[in-house]
């Protein structure tokens, strides 16, 4: 920040603000500082520590050292409605609106003009007033008493954004706010910001969208593990540049023995699900293969992955398993053709927490140990302890309920039912997700030996470094299509962002 | 197993104190008479078991015994063979189940409101047939529209047994005892032929649900019905078997309840059976949210109702506040059920 008038005073500054939930890190001495009328784009990769310091910010949390400054002064955010009453607000990714309710309404939620005393009857027309001044500020030209259920997206956005501006803020975040607009509703987003920076209003800007980023902000903040990874000025902001900022470390690559793919066991063309672009994505997964798939939170890999397993509708396209034409449509039929799926949620998708590790495991494979429907306990019993045993899940036995596990364990436990179900193609998505790092070394041999065995293993991760560190290739999705495919030579986490982020050509100048 | 424990010595306590009420209680006659109720109210509370089990409630369980006792009495009124008769209302209720089923898993609606509708639906068309002249028809098609005719009676009626001679089997399955007593020798421990009946159709759902693959896939489905659907589980028709299994239940309850009677008023037989059911299961330790549940405590908890019925009759209680008496019982157990969990809570949460 050399390069910014030293007289000048931060109007929101954090200094030294580091957090840690539950033992882990999630940010680090991290400074931030924003001047009244500036865009500053907050960057960083799945993990980073954005969304920990955006809400520090806003409130929501409180930081375990560090401190915040408005205006040159300290202050202590206890709550949201603390930094609401400081004139900071958060507009979230999922927008909070009413739907219900129509857009003065929301507008006036919570303090809402009233007459008649303590009867406290709803003043209309002073609604309507707050209401018309407020969407007058952002350039909405609607009936306020419109439902806000009946908006499109990028309306409501802006809805979102008068209700921040009526609330008198000064210092506005925004969190991915263009993560479901279309382009004229970005383009519109992008005006009322250039607007409220020429009022004098603060606007921190969180977007995975590199070329976004580079088309509105004053100064871009990175982030990368949570600690600050870098800053860059209005004229040193290129896609490149950022890339270099979010990434950073030169990672040698830990490779596993080389593994010859053989034949293709998924073959997938045109693939399209409700939210695919015309065209669908096509890509196939050869035996003895670990194909990565990369791409920033929203670009649709667990769509595509769910879709292939029957879990939400496919609209179009052509899959076949091992040469075999396969039409997904429920979980049941991919398991037959053993294409199985470890779900990124596992509390949610992937366990039956109460029950045991027993049943946990053999839930999907009932078929094989029962006879006349009749399940035999003993052959239940040995397949749990096989599992137990190959996986090394650590529990006192197999009667042990699997929401007593930690989540390495519980990821185990999810793994072992699949290789007991005769897999042929493994979708692992985010694997490692809330694993120890112990467990994670585990589950990384693990996959290397399936694959030895002839398994072909298609992996979701956001967690780059194990991308670079399983793939033999990597396909890297952006907004629901396919930006590219790396092979093993031209990976790197450069390469990786710069198609996540969608811009492939790359720009040269801001 | 702690809370079948638990709901075994609320049985126990209820029992003693109606033993001590009043000598009229320790009679064996009283002992038959409330094995009698616990087995025809246990049949039903097998089949919301069931269906508590997939996370869904069953409503129309009363009006389904009152269509089937209505439906009963009108096949053999009009001579039709007493064994036809059973079998056409038993598919009856698998046919209604089904359709629950599928309106619940096929449409996504509620399990409350498909089976309210039910609730309204079967009885009101309980009455209606209860009013359609079917020898009008009969004539109809043979001779010809007779003079005067009408097809609607002015308003519904009662429709009683109609040759009980020819229903043998079915009396003796209603109103006889097994003759355990008899053979060893103690005349009071002869069990009522409903409470055998109970208890073999809680063996069958013992082993279904415990031993067999099927159970496992309600309990997991109930539980997390996400996480079955991953695991490769035909959530759908699981949901709709369990419908159908308790429908079912429900029509062979209602053929009982006219061989007991003998005589059905559609407008009033079955009335609060369903709840009745739902109060069994939840005392015998179901979850409403599903996935918990276990036959013993369903077998403890269906007896639970009948015994404070009898307490409050031979303690004196005047019967008008049976309903308040039941309902205090209720809230007291689930109160003391949270509060024993609460106490107990070994760490795992439900997910979301």
């Amino acid at each position: 920040m050399a390069d910014l008038p030293s007289n000048k005073r931060f109007l929101l500054e954090a200094r030294g603000v580091s957090k840690a939930f539950l033992g882990a890190r999630a940010l680090a001495d991290v400074r931030f500082g924003i001047y009244s009328g500036e865009v500053v784009a907050l960057i960083g990769e799945n993990g980073a520590g954005k969304s920990t310091l955006m809400k520090i910010l806003a409130g929501v949390h409180q930081p375990d050292s560090g401190s915040l400054w408005l205006d040159g002064n300290s202050i202590i955010l206890n709550g949201p409605e603390d930094a609401i009453r400081h004139g900071i607000v958060l507009i979230h990714q999922e927008l909070n609106l009413a739907e219900n309710l129509t857009i003065a309404e929301n507008l006036v939620l919570g303090r809402e003009p009233t007459w008649g005393g303590i009867l406290g009857l709803v003043d209309r027309a002073a609604t309507r007033v707050i209401a018309i001044n407020a969407l007058n500020r952002v350039g909405l030209v609607i009936d306020p008493n419109t439902r806000v259920g009946d908006l499109a997206l990028g309306q409501k956005q802006l809805v979102e954004i008068a209700r921040a501006l009526s609330l008198d803020a000064r210092v506005l975040i925004m969190d991915e706010p263009t993560s479901s607009l279309s382009h004229q509703e970005t383009e519109r987003l992008t005006e009322v910001i250039g607007e409220l920076r020429a009022k004098g209003v603060a606007i921190v800007y969180i977007s995975h969208r590199l070329s976004e980023v580079s088309k509105v902000a004053d100064r871009v903040i990175s982030l990368r593990d949570g600690c600050n990874s870098g800053d860059l000025p209005r004229e040193d902001i290129t896609h490149d540049a950022m890339v270099r900022l979010m990434v950073g470390r030169d990672l040698t690559r830990l490779s596993r023995s080389s593994a010859k793919a053989g034949r293709v066991l998924l073959s997938v063309s045109g693939l399209r699900h409700q939210a695919s672009p015309p065209g669908g994505i096509s890509f196939e997964v050869r035996a003895g293969e670990v194909v990565g798939m990369a791409g920033l939170v929203g670009a649709g890999r667990t769509e595509l992955a769910e879709t292939l397993y029957g879990v939400r509708p496919m609209v179009a396209g052509k899959v076949t398993i091992r040469d075999n034409a396969f039409q997904p449509g429920s979980p049941a039929k991919a398991i037959k053709q053993g294409l199985l799926l470890v779900p990124e949620d596992r509390r949610h998708h992937g366990l039956i927490l109460a029950e045991s590790i027993r049943s946990n495991i053999s839930l999907p494979n009932l078929k094989g140990i029962s006879s006349a429907g009749w399940v035999s306990r003993q052959r239940e019993n040995k397949m749990a302890l096989h599992g137990i045993a190959e996986l090394s899940i650590r529990t006192t036995g197999p009667e042990k309920a699997a929401g007593q596990l930690s989540g390495g364990n519980q990821q185990k436990v999810v793994l072992a039912r699949w290789l007991a179900a005769n897999p042929s193609v493994l979708m692992l998505d985010e694997p490692t997700r809330g694993v120890d790092v112990g467990a994670k070394s585990e589950i990384y041999d693990l996959i290397g030996k399936l694959v030895d065995q002839g398994l072909g293993v298609l992996m979701i991760s956001s967690d780059l470094e194990e991308v670079l560190r399983l793939s033999d290739r990597v396909l890297v999705l952006h907004e629901h299509g396919l930006a590219g495919e790396l092979s093993r030579d031209e990976l790197s986490e450069e390469a990786v962002m710069r198609l996540a982020t969608g811009t492939a050509p790359r720009r040269t100048t801001p | 197993m702690n809370r079948v424990l638990g709901v075994f010595a609320v049985v126990a306590i209820i029992y003693l104190g109606l033993m001590s009420s009043d000598p009229q209680a320790r009679s064996p006659e009283n002992h038959q008479n409330l094995e009698r109720r616990i087995g025809e109210w246990g049949i039903l509370t097998l089949g919301v078991g069931f269906v508590i089990l997939t996370g869904g409630i069953d409503l129309s369980i009363g009006s389904v015994v009152c269509l089937s006792a209505v439906s009963f009495g009108l096949i053999l009124e009009n001579n039709g063979p007493p064994w036809l008769a059973f079998m056409a209302v038993l598919s009856m209720g698998s046919i209604i189940g089904l359709i629950h089923g599928f309106l619940i898993t096929r449409l996504n609606l509620q399990p409350f409101i498909v089976t309210l509708c039910g609730l309204f639906i079967y009885r009101g068309f309980a009455q209606l047939l209860t009013q359609i002249n079917f020898g009008t028809i009969g004539a109809a098609l043979t001779t010809g529209w007779p003079e005067n005719a009408r097809l609607l009676r002015d308003s519904s009626r009662n429709i009683g047994l109609a040759h009980p001679e020819n229903l043998a089997w079915l009396t003796t399955l209603q109103k006889g005892n097994f003759p355990l007593g008899e053979w060893i020798g103690i005349v009071w421990l002869d069990i009522p032929n409903p409470l055998i009946l109970f208890i073999v159709l809680a063996i069958a759902a013992y082993i279904a649900l415990e031993c067999g693959a099927f159970g496992r896939r309600i309990h997991a489905l109930g539980y997390n019905e996400q996480a079955a659907r991953y695991a490769g589980i035909d959530t759908a028709s699981h949901k709709i078997a369990c419908y159908v299994i308790c429908s079912t239940l429900a029509a062979l309850g209602g053929i009982l309840f006219l061989v007991k009677v003998p005589s059905a008023a559609p407008a009033s037989a079955g009335n609060w059976y369903e709840l009745y059911a739902i109060t069994g299961a939840v005392l015998g330790g179901f979850s409403l949210r599903g996935g918990e549940g276990s036959i013993l405590g369903l077998a403890l908890g269906t007896a639970i109702l009948p015994l404070l019925r009898s307490l409050v009759i031979f303690a004196g209680i005047p019967s008008d506040l049976e309903f308040m008496v039941i309902g205090v019982a209720l809230l007291l157990g689930t109160v003391a059920d949270e509060l024993l969990r609460r106490g107990s809570m070994s760490g795992v949460r439900r997910a979301g």
